[in-house]
Formats: structure tokens, C-alpha cells, sequence
């Protein structure tokens, strides 16, 4: 299996509650608390799995917004995992998930300046780095309902933005939105291979129309003549 | 093979579901507890709002439930310190309770205009209005006059139903869908959900809003409109529609008055009424039968164009030749709007055309068989698929409801309403058009103590006859709501209540009640002077103030409690029981009627009350008679009894599901004692659906009709016939004219504004501030934006949510932020006509250039929500609210008039025009500043660490 979650930009209208849902999760989830740091101060800051990012395209008023969520791409060639010094970092074999053993991890930031995506923080209150782990605790947990077995985010959005699924399957869900919208994987020149794919905006949609009036300012009103319809 | 990983501890668990309360979405949630504390909070996968979904803010639900801001205690302001100074002293319920009673027994049994109470973001308006109306106040409102009521109102004059809540696109079946104007304010879910279906679809949506953030940013098109030009642009597409003939005839002539009959004695008393039978029955002129008849009827076949002489010798036109008179002038042509409203004329000519193209050309045919209204028979339901949704952007304009009008102008020439694919009703609208209910305006009721009024404070007058003013025509209610000032404003006016009192303008108040809502701040105009008023007192009674008793509840240290005399600490949504009505704003959906409660999943761990029950206990003290047995003992023990017992008509209360003694019946039956039960097992919500021959053309379906009148939705079974043409402006601007047989306006400005204002087609004017602010002095449009990850979530202070943004900057188009020499984060001054703020700039493409907005309610008063003094809300962060007055600017010889829609009172925010220049080095920070407000009683007992690390597992290690 290959696990990872395909972000739809075409519709994905920056509204962050999947990165709420994954602090809300994952708080009091398997490598939670997730600290939170000047939370009634100058600067609030804290440990995120998910942020989003928001950018313009062109120039006005030809310009577009894009939202942009990022979290772990869940990469086939992780560099955050071969730098490890501890071994705290690794790649399920069974899955692809990439986790870090909080047991292991002594917080060095090695796996951050690693990762292109920005996808590991240090939580400064546990001394650990901490990242996107699927949601493994919900996805693997047979005492929730079969359809809430899902990332937070995913479960979430309300947008429907976001899915979730194995990438092996050329058949499941995700696989077949990839292949059918051209989904594609961030930065693919860095060579890590990032299971996390995006799908681009649909094209515009084309309407036709009759370019010709019928009336003719004015002098319409004049034109119109009554039909017979009996209400 | 997951042997490492952790799982929920579930027998520790307990799962619960109630109604969500960070916004006015209300959507269905499914709250996880451990331990008594709050785990996880996720969308209800039942629920018809958000099926499953939830936003940014409903799953920082944890973090308003732990917030520390939280109120602790009834609080007093402490004997010998002033008002705003915020020193108060702890009281028991019992004492609060006390002093509040017999404040308000003395105002009931001497005046009870004297008491003012006004809610914010409250959703129980049914509860809150039949308080008010039971204590005999006409001062009474939520807070839709700064909020949607030009929505509203223009809907429910011209459709039966409207935007905001009263209806919904049908995400389903739409194949283009308009977004016009901020939106991201209300339905939140259900619009991002509907979007996705859209686009997966290949529907086309188009979005015109002079910023491209939220929903905009996913739009396939972005009209960059001019602020306040919306209604314009809405008559140059029906310009277009007309000239291309491209309306949809059997519509107008069947749902519409498009082929009503007109009187034209220009000067004249009666001059554009209908032509009305001796019954009252509009006419039309029958082109089969060559007669004038009854336009409510079914056997008629009406010309829709023309112009006839009646029997009694009166030139009359019919609507649609009047509409087409109006909008065909050159006046409306594309190419003549395209500088005004800042878009290419082709481009207005092509998104109409392009709505044409898919309503006629593009249809959605159902095959469900339904009955009209007039009997007969149809064997599938016809769907235009252009849908609309307009909020905000829209409504805070002073031109606003004659905007929001052109809109449905559009809809009802393209036959796109309550049909498959277009904008659909939800229960229990459509209603007769405006609603049946005029507000309480019996002089003598309103003055007669210890008296009801008969009537609820609000409604929907047709006619000069049913303001609410006096024999001088001076107004009786202390917003002005319903005078000649404002006549149809339906919502009241609460932007103006606290400037009115201050002036004793028109007469002095002795005791106003604020509900959930920050009328010390983002939530008022003019903030820094309204907290003047706030503090000031009566110079001829120093130890008065103006506003002699000002009484908050609120869950939370706002701005707005540190101004209180007494502050009553309300419960969070997770603490108390609730109603979301079909009494009040349902959270129907187009195919289903549906409401909900709320019921405690946490124990509060304060001394804390819901306000729901300190009203029930109040008017059981009170006695009002809704509330006591006629041998003087309270008929209720508190509001869950309440809201099972009370029965506005028989059979009829606050909740509509699972009526009848043994919980059996919908919408109506007995009460059922085990009616909370009920709701609690089924997730908290009911939801009737409607069968298919019901769902559409609610407006003239007999099926449903038959069940709404049933069930009280509307009076009775008749034909709900839309109204291009408003009939009761027309009755405004007749009497404005000095032509109407009735009440009449003595002062000039009255007169004037009601025959400018009060035409019965809609107009485009320049908004009112617009008029009286020199353009080359102030070149920007200044307006806000609504957070999507914040709005309607601002009562507290939100651990998670105030690291998305803590800070907000005022947006510029980058080309005219570089010729000004302004660049990304320099600190500007931006001034208006009202006052100066200093503010951070950030610079982006997505903006119309002569514009510049902010995020909405960010900034905040140091020391407010709980947060330490330095907190960048209260530093960095502003309020463009200094900027905005709640009056227009003064204009020589005329008294100061309200800075709001001239029809519906709605405030004007939007319509503020600024000059901006870059701060000189060294003036940084946001400005103005305030006192930084103290900490309350009680509020020892937080800790605010500087690292937080919520967790609520009960087994784990901390």
C-alpha cells in the first residue's frame, strides 16, 4: 500500500478547516499535545500538521487566487527519514506512511532542513519534531465507523477538496481522480517522489451565446407583442 | 502490525450530538467526550446543513469551550467607580436576579418604552421577541438591521423568500451559478459544499466582488465591480435580457405581476396603484376574453404588455410595460454603466446573455408530477439552472434593497426560482409577499403598562398606516425602526439605538439590554464615540448617565461588558439547552423543513446561566401572561418546559418535530413531554422532507401549499405572485408626494427621501454617504471582507483560530499602492469624513483598484477576550469601525439622518469612502489605542501559560 491524500486546487477555497480538524485530532491524538506557544499573547504560534498557504497568479485583473494546502507528501525517497541520526524517522513499509518515533527523536531539526515542504516542526514544549502521520490513529482504528477511517482533514472538508486513499491501487479512488484530472506531485525535480499529489484547476467552462439582440433598444418595448399564454 | 500506535481509548469515550454555535451556519456536530472534556468535534454525516463536514471554526469549538475569556460570575459594577472603568464586584444570581426585577417591574408599571433590548448574534429571535413583546416594549431587535435585512427585506417584498436564510441555491442541478458580493458570512457550509458540486459538474461560477479572497478565489470568473454598484450592474443584465427578448414568458405571466395593471395619473392620489376591482383583486387585461379580470386568478390569459384605459376613464400600463419602459433606456446600456461599475461592457453583456443561454437553452426538465395552485395538473417540473447568492456585499450598502431587488429581477426574468438548478426556498418560506405581520403601532398598547403589545415589535408594513410613530409623526421606538426616516425596516435599526439613547433622541430610555452582541466595539459604527456615549452623562443630572442602566450578557470579557452597570455570564453551546427554530431562522434546506436543538454535553464549572433561562425566570417574575397561570403562578419551571409547553397557535411551538402526546406528528400536534428525548436520540435535529411533488414552485404548488397553511407556515391556500412592481413603496412615495389618502410626512427631508427612494421598480443612486463626501478628497472604497475561518466566531477569544490570522492589514491593489509609493507592511493613515485610524499595509493583484478593505473584526481592545495587553489583535490589529459614522454627514439645514438604507434601515458600512498617505518614520502601530480593560472578578482562576498543550485524553500522561 501506498498511503497519501490527492488536495483538489480546483476547488479548494482556503477556508483552513482541515488544518483546524488536524489540531483538534491530533492534539489529543497519538503524538499529541500539540504545543501551542504565546497562545494569549504578542505572537500566537504552534505545532501544525497542515497549514495553507495562499498566493496570487498574474497580474490584476487577470490575477487568481490559489490556496494551498501542505502537509507531509508522504515521500517514496524521504530524505527527512535518511538523515535521521537516531533513527527516529522512518517509512512504514506496510503503508508508506512516514512517522517519527517520539521516543527516539531527541529534536535536532536535521529531518526539517531536509524536507522541501516544510512538513516537520520541533514542538519545543516535548523536544521532539512532529509532522502529518495520516491520521494513524483513526485510519487503522477498527472500533470507529468503516467511513470516519480517515484523515481529520479529509473527513472534514467541506469542499470536499481533499481524499484519501492508496496509490498502489490503480483502481481506487484516488488513483483514478489523479489520472482522470492530471493530478501531480509538488516539485517532482527534487526527486523524492512525494506520494501527495495536487490536481490543477479544471478549465474554464465555455458557454455559448447569441451575440445578435432581437429588439433593439427603445424600440423593443414596441416589438414585443403579447402572446397567448392562459396561466 | 500497528503494535506502536497508539489508539482512542473508547471506554473512556462518550459520543454526543448537538448543533454547532460558531457561526450562523448551525450546522449538525458529533462531539467526542473523555472525561468530561471535549476530545474531538466533527461534522454530523446526518445532518441536512453540512452533511458531515465542518469548517475551520466549528472544530475550534474546543478551543471556545476552554477559552479564558470566559465570564465567571454575576457581576456588578462596583458603587463610586464610572462606567467603562471596569471594576466590578462579584454578586449572587439571587442579588442580580433581584435588582434586575424590580428594575424592570418599575418599567413596565410606569413606561415600557423605557426598556430597550437589543441581541446580536443570538439565534433564538422567537424566544427574545416574545419576551419583549410580553414586557410591552416596541424597543426590540436582533441585530439584522447592521446585518441582512436589505436581503431580507427585498427578497420578502419581491419573491417570499430571499437570500440569507430563506433560501438556498440548488447546488444539485445548477449549472451557473452568481455569487454577488461577500458571502462568506452565512451558510457557510453548505455553500463550499455546494461549490465543489458545481465545479465537479463543469457548471460555471462567477463571482463579482471587488476583492478575490474565500469563495472568489475558486470562481471561473471574477468581476472586479466598483463597491455599492452591484444594483447597477444587476439593471444593465436585465437591459440585456430585454433587449434579446430573453425572458421566460409563461413565468411572468403565471408566478409574477408582471402583467398587472398600472394606474398612470402622474400628480394625481392613486397614481401608480394597481388597478384593483371592487374587491381589492389586482387586474389584468385578458387578451382572449378582451376584459379586465382578476389577476389572482387561473383561468386568465393577461397581456403582458400594454397600455389600456380602465371603466373609470384612468390610463393604465401593465408592470412589464413599465419594466420594459425602465430598464430597455439607453441609461442601463452596458456600454453606458461599463465606467461606473469598473467592467468591460462586453463583459456585462456576455455573463447575461451567457445566463440566458443556459436557463432557455440549457434547461433541467424533472419528470414530477405536481399540481399548481389554480388545480391544474403538471406532469414534470421545468428548471431554469442559473442560481444565485447574495449576502453581504450586497446588504451593506445604502442602495442595497433596490440592488438586491434588480437581482431578483433577474431571477424572475430568467423563471429561475424554486425550480431544479436555480434558487430554491426553504420552509417555512415562500410566504404571502411582504409577510402577514405588521409591527406592534397602537400607541396606547405601547404605552399602557404592565400590558402586552398585540402584536410582536416587528413585521412587514405595506403602508404609511402601519409605522410606528405618533400623531406627529414622530417615532416610538428609540431606533427609529418603522418611522418616516426608515419605513420598512424590518429588522430594526440596532446600529442606531445606542447613539439614540445617548441624545435622547426621540426620548430618553432607562434601561437597555445587550445579548452575545459587541456594540462597544466591532459590532458598532463609530466605535471610539459610541463608547463616549457609553460613559456620558445627562449634564443636568450628573449622576445620571444617558443611558442610566446598561445590563450585558454575554459568555465572554468583551468590549461591550466592561461597559456594563450589571453583566449577567452566560453559558457556551456546549452548556445549555437551545432551540434553532422554524419559529425564528431555521436551518431548512430546499428539500426538507428542518430544526434543532442544542443540549448540555459539559457541565459548566462556573456560576454561569443560560440566558434562555434567565428570561423564562425573568418574565415568570415579570408575570407576563404568556408565562403565568391565571391564578398567578409561573406556568413554566424553566425553558426546557418552555419549549415543549408553549404553543404559539394550537399545535404549534418552537419545536416542529415529534409532536403529539406521543411524539407521532411533524410540524404540528400537542405537545410532547418527551419531546427533548426525542431530539437528543435522533442527533439533536428534525428534518421532514418533502416529497417530491412539493419540492418546487412552492409559490403556487397546491400540495405544499395545503401543508404550509396547514401548518402555519402561511395564512392560507392562495397563489404567492411575485412582485416586479412593489405596490407599498409606491403607498411611501405617494405620500412623500403629498398624494396619499392617509398618513402623511410633515418634514421636508421625510418627503424628499421617500420620492427619491420609494420608487416600486428598482433604482441605481449613488450610496447616500457618497453623495454628501467629495470623491477627489477621499478616492478609495473602504470596506471589510468576512473571515472564513472567523466570521460570526468573534465572541471569544480562540487559541487555534487566532493563529490563522492575529493580526489584520488593509489590502491595496499593488499598481496604485506602488504610484503612491505605499509597499507591503508600511504603516499608513487612512482617514474618512468620520475620523483617522493608523493601520499596516500589505499590497496584492485580487483587489479593484480604487478600493482597499480588511479583514472584519480582528483588531481588538487591549485586555478584551482574555488576551494579554500585548496581543497583536490589540497592537497591529484595527477596526475600520473608527472610520464609519452612524449618521450621514451633516448637511446645512437638515437634522442628522441615519447612515442606513433610506427603505429598510440597513447599515451603510460599506459605503465608506478614504483618503490614505503613508505614516511619517516612526509612527508605527495600530491607532487609535484604548485603556487596557481589567481583568474581571473571577478571572484569577486562568492561567494562560505561555506554552499551551491541550490534550483531553484522561489517560495519558500530560
Amino acid at each position: 500500500m501506498r498511503l497519501g491524500l490527492v488536495i483538489d486546487l480546483d476547488v479548494c477555497v482556503g477556508c483552513h478547516a482541515c488544518a483546524i480538524a488536524c489540531k483538534e485530532w491530533n492534539a489529543s491524538g497519538t503524538i499529541g499535545p500539540l504545543s501551542d506557544y504565546q497562545p494569549y499573547g504578542a505572537e500566537p504560534s504552534g505545532v501544525w500538521f497542515n497549514r495553507i498557504r495562499h498566493f496570487e497568479m498574474d497580474e490584476y485583473p487577470h490575477n487568481k487566487t490559489v490556496n494551498f494546502p501542505m502537509s507531509c507528501m508522504h515521500c517514496e525517497d524521504a530524505d527527512c527519514v535518511t538523515v535521521c541520526p537516531t533513527g527516529a524517522s522512518y517509512k512504514r513499509a506496510e503503508d508508506g506512511i512516514v512517522l517519527i518515533d517520539q521516543d527516539k527523536c531527541m529534536g535536532c531539526n536535521y529531518c526539517s532542513w531536509a524536507c522541501p515542504y516544510g512538513a516537520r516542526e520541533l514542538d519545543r514544549a516535548s523536544g521532539t519534531m512532529k509532522k502529518c502521520t495520516l491520521c494513524i490513529d483513526r485510519i487503522y482504528d477498527e472500533q470507529l465507523p468503516v467511513e470516519e477511517r480517515q484523515p481529520a482533514c479529509v473527513l472534514t472538508c467541506p469542499a470536499h477538496a481533499r481524499m484519501f486513499g492508496d496509490f498502489d491501487d490503480p483502481d481506487s479512488a484516488v488513483s483514478r481522480t489523479v489520472r482522470e484530472r492530471g493530478g501531480f506531485p509538488l516539485m517532482p525535480e527534487l526527486n523524492y517522489n512525494p506520494t501527495n499529489q495536487y490536481l490543477p484547476p479544471r478549465r474554464k467552462p465555455v458557454i455559448e451565446v447569441q451575440a445578435k439582440p432581437k429588439g433593439g433598444l427603445k424600440e423593443s418595448i414596441k416589438q414585443f407583442a403579447n402572446k397567448l399564454v392562459r396561466r | 502490525m500497528n503494535a506502536k500506535i497508539k489508539l482512542e481509548n473508547h471506554d473512556a469515550q462518550e459520543i454526543k450530538y448537538t448543533t454547532c454555535y460558531m457561526c450562523a451556519c448551525r450546522c449538525g456536530i458529533k462531539v467526542t467526550l473523555e472525561d468530561n472534556k471535549v476530545r474531538f468535534i466533527q461534522g454530523n454525516r446526518n445532518h441536512p446543513t453540512n452533511q458531515g463536514v465542518l469548517c475551520a471554526k466549528g472544530s475550534a469549538g474546543i478551543m471556545k469551550q476552554y477559552s479564558t475569556a470566559k465570564l465567571t460570575q454575576p457581576l456588578m459594577r462596583k458603587p463610586g467607580t464610572e462606567r467603562g472603568e471596569g471594576i466590578y464586584e462579584p454578586i449572587t444570581w439571587d442579588q442580580a436576579l433581584d435588582v434586575l426585577t424590580e428594575r424592570l417591574e418599575e418599567i413596565r408599571a410606569t413606561d415600557p418604552s423605557k426598556l430597550a433590548y437589543f441581541t446580536g448574534r443570538d439565534q433564538m429571535q422567537a424566544l427574545t421577541g416574545l419576551w419583549a413583546q410580553q414586557f410591552g416594549t416596541p424597543n426590540w431587535a436582533a441585530h439584522g438591521g447592521f446585518c441582512s435585512v436589505n436581503m431580507a427585506a427585498a427578497g420578502l417584498y419581491t419573491i417570499g423568500f430571499s437570500f440569507w436564510e430563506f433560501g438556498a441555491p440548488d447546488w444539485d442541478y445548477a449549472k451557473y451559478f452568481i455569487m454577488w458580493g461577500v458571502a462568506e458570512d452565512h451558510s457557510s457550509n453548505p455553500i463550499k459544499i455546494g461549490l465543489e458540486k458545481l465545479k465537479r459538474r463543469g457548471g460555471k461560477f462567477v463571482t463579482v466582488n471587488p476583492v478575490r479572497t474565500g469563495y472568489s478565489a475558486i470562481a471561473d470568473e471574477w468581476l472586479p465591480i466598483k463597491p455599492g454598484m452591484d444594483g447597477l450592474l444587476a439593471m444593465s443584465m436585465v437591459h440585456v435580457l430585454l433587449k434579446h427578448e430573453q425572458f421566460d414568458y409563461e413565468f411572468l405571466v403565471r408566478y409574477t405581476n408582471a402583467s398587472w395593471l398600472v394606474v398612470q395619473t402622474p400628480g394625481e392620489k392613486g397614481d401608480g396603484l394597481f388597478l384593483r376591482d371592487e374587491n381589492g383583486h389586482p387586474l389584468i387585461w385578458d387578451i382572449e376574453k378582451e376584459a379586465f379580470r382578476n389577476g389572482m386568478d387561473g383561468d386568465i390569459a393577461p397581456a403582458l404588455f400594454g397600455e389600456y384605459v380602465a371603466p373609470d376613464g384612468r390610463r393604465v400600463k401593465t408592470v412589464m410595460s413599465l419594466v420594459a419602459e425602465r430598464y430597455l433606456d439607453a441609461r442601463y446600456a452596458p456600454e453606458n454603466v461599463a465606467l461606473e461599475v469598473g467592467l468591460p461592457a462586453e463583459t456585462i453583456e456576455r455573463i447575461a446573455l451567457e445566463m440566458a443561454h443556459v436557463a432557455f437553452q440549457e434547461t433541467v426538465e424533472l419528470p414530477i408530477e405536481w399540481t399548481d395552485v389554480w388545480g391544474r395538473k403538471h406532469d414534470k417540473v421545468v428548471g431554469r439552472p442559473v442560481a444565485m447568492y447574495a449576502m453581504r456585499g450586497i446588504s451593506a450598502h445604502s442602495n442595497g434593497f433596490h440592488a438586491c431587488r434588480a437581482v431578483h429581477f433577474i431571477q424572475m426574468l430568467l423563471g429561475a426560482l424554486d425550480a431544479p438548478g436555480n434558487f430554491r426556498a426553504r420552509a417555512p418560506y415562500p410566504k404571502p409577499i411582504p409577510p402577514h405581520q405588521l409591527p406592534e403601532n397602537n400607541i396606547d398598547i405601547i404605552n399602557a403598562p404592565n400590558t402586552p403589545l398585540s402584536r410582536p415589535p416587528l413585521g412587514f408594513p405595506t403602508r404609511p398606516e402601519d409605522l410606528v410613530v405618533d400623531e406627529f409623526g414622530n417615532p416610538l421606538r428609540i431606533d427609529k425602526a418603522y418611522s418616516w426616516e426608515v419605513p420598512i425596516a424590518s429588522h430594526g435599526m440596532m446600529h442606531m439605538v445606542i447613539t439614540n439613547a445617548a441624545n435622547h433622541d426621540p426620548y430618553a430610555i432607562d434601561t437597555l439590554i445587550l445579548f452575545m452582541a459587541n456594540m462597544a466595539w466591532n459590532s458598532t459604527m463609530n466605535t471610539k464615540n459610541v463608547q463616549e456615549m457609553l460613559r456620558a452623562k445627562d449634564p443636568e443630572e450628573p449622576d445620571t448617565y444617558k443611558i442610566p442602566f446598561l445590563v450585558v450578557i454575554d459568555a465572554f470579557h468583551s468590549e461591550m461588558t466592561n461597559f456594563a452597570d450589571l453583566i449577567l455570564p452566560d453559558t457556551t453551546y456546549l452548556e445549555r439547552h437551545d432551540t434553532i427554530s422554524l419559529l425564528d431562522r431555521p436551518i431548512s434546506e430546499p428539500d426538507a423543513a428542518a430544526d434543532a436543538i442544542r443540549y448540555p454535553l459539559v457541565k459548566p464549572d462556573r456560576d454561569v446561566r443560560p440566558w434562555q433561562e434567565v428570561m423564562v425566570e425573568l418574565a415568570s417574575r415579570l408575570k407576563f401572561p404568556a408565562f403565568t397561570n391565571p391564578d398567578g403562578s409561573r406556568k413554566f419551571s424553566g425553558y426546557q418546559d418552555f419549549i415543549v409547553n408553549f404553543e404559539r397557535s394550537p399545535g404549534v411551538g418552537f419545536l416542529a418535530g415529534w409532536r403529539g402526546k406521543d411524539g407521532t406528528q411533524s410540524l404540528k400536534g400537542e405537545p410532547n413531554p418527551r419531546q427533548w428525548e426525542k431530539y437528543i436520540e435522533n442527533q439533536s435535529f428534525f428534518a421532514h422532507h418533502w416529497p417530491d411533488n412539493q419540492k418546487y414552485m412552492r409559490y403556487a404548488n397546491k400540495d405544499y401549499l395545503d401543508v404550509a397553511a396547514d401548518v402555519g407556515f402561511v395564512g392560507k391556500v392562495e397563489p404567492i405572485i411575485m412582485q416586479f412592481y412593489s405596490e407599498p413603496l409606491q403607498k411611501f412615495r405617494l405620500a412623500g408626494m403629498g398624494l396619499y389618502d392617509g398618513p402623511q410626512p410633515n418634514n421636508q427631508v421625510d418627503r424628499e427621501r421617500l420620492v427619491k427612494y420609494f420608487d416600486p421598480l428598482p433604482m441605481w443612486y449613488e450610496p447616500l454617504e457618497q453623495q454628501r463626501v467629495d470623491a477627489k478628497e477621499y478616492p478609495f472604497f473602504a470596506l471589510t471582507q468576512r473571515p472564513m475561518f472567523m466570521y460570526h466566531s468573534w465572541d471569544s477569544q480562540n487559541v487555534w483560530l487566532r493563529q490563522i490570522m492575529a493580526q489584520n492589514y488593509l489590502y491595496m491593489n499593488a499598481r496604485r499602492a506602488a504610484e503612491m509609493g505605499i509597499k507591503d507592511f508600511d504603516w499608513v493613515w487612512v482617514e474618512s469624513h468620520n475620523g483617522k485610524i493608523r493601520c499596516q499595509v500589505k499590497t496584492m493583484e485580487g483587489t479593484q483598484e480604487d478600493t482597499v478593505w480588511t479583514w472584519n473584526a480582528i483588531g481588538k481592545q487591549k485586555g478584551a477576550w482574555g488576551l494579554k495587553p500585548d496581543a497583536s489583535e490589540a497592537t497591529k490589529g484595527f477596526l475600520l469601525n473608527h472610520l464609519i459614522s452612524e449618521l450621514l454627514p451633516e448637511k446645512a439645514g437638515e437634522r442628522r439622518v441615519t447612515n442606513s438604507d433610506p427603505v429598510t434601515g440597513q447599515a451603510a458600512w460599506f459605503d465608506l469612502r478614504v483618503k490614505i498617505w503613508k505614516a511619517a518614520p516612526g509612527e508605527t502601530g495600530s491607532w487609535p489605542q484604548f485603556d487596557t480593560l481589567k481583568p474581571l472578578p473571577g478571572d484569577e482562576r486562568y492561567e494562560r501559560p505561555e506554552v499551551l498543550r491541550y490534550d483531553a485524553r484522561s489517560h495519558e500522561k500530560k
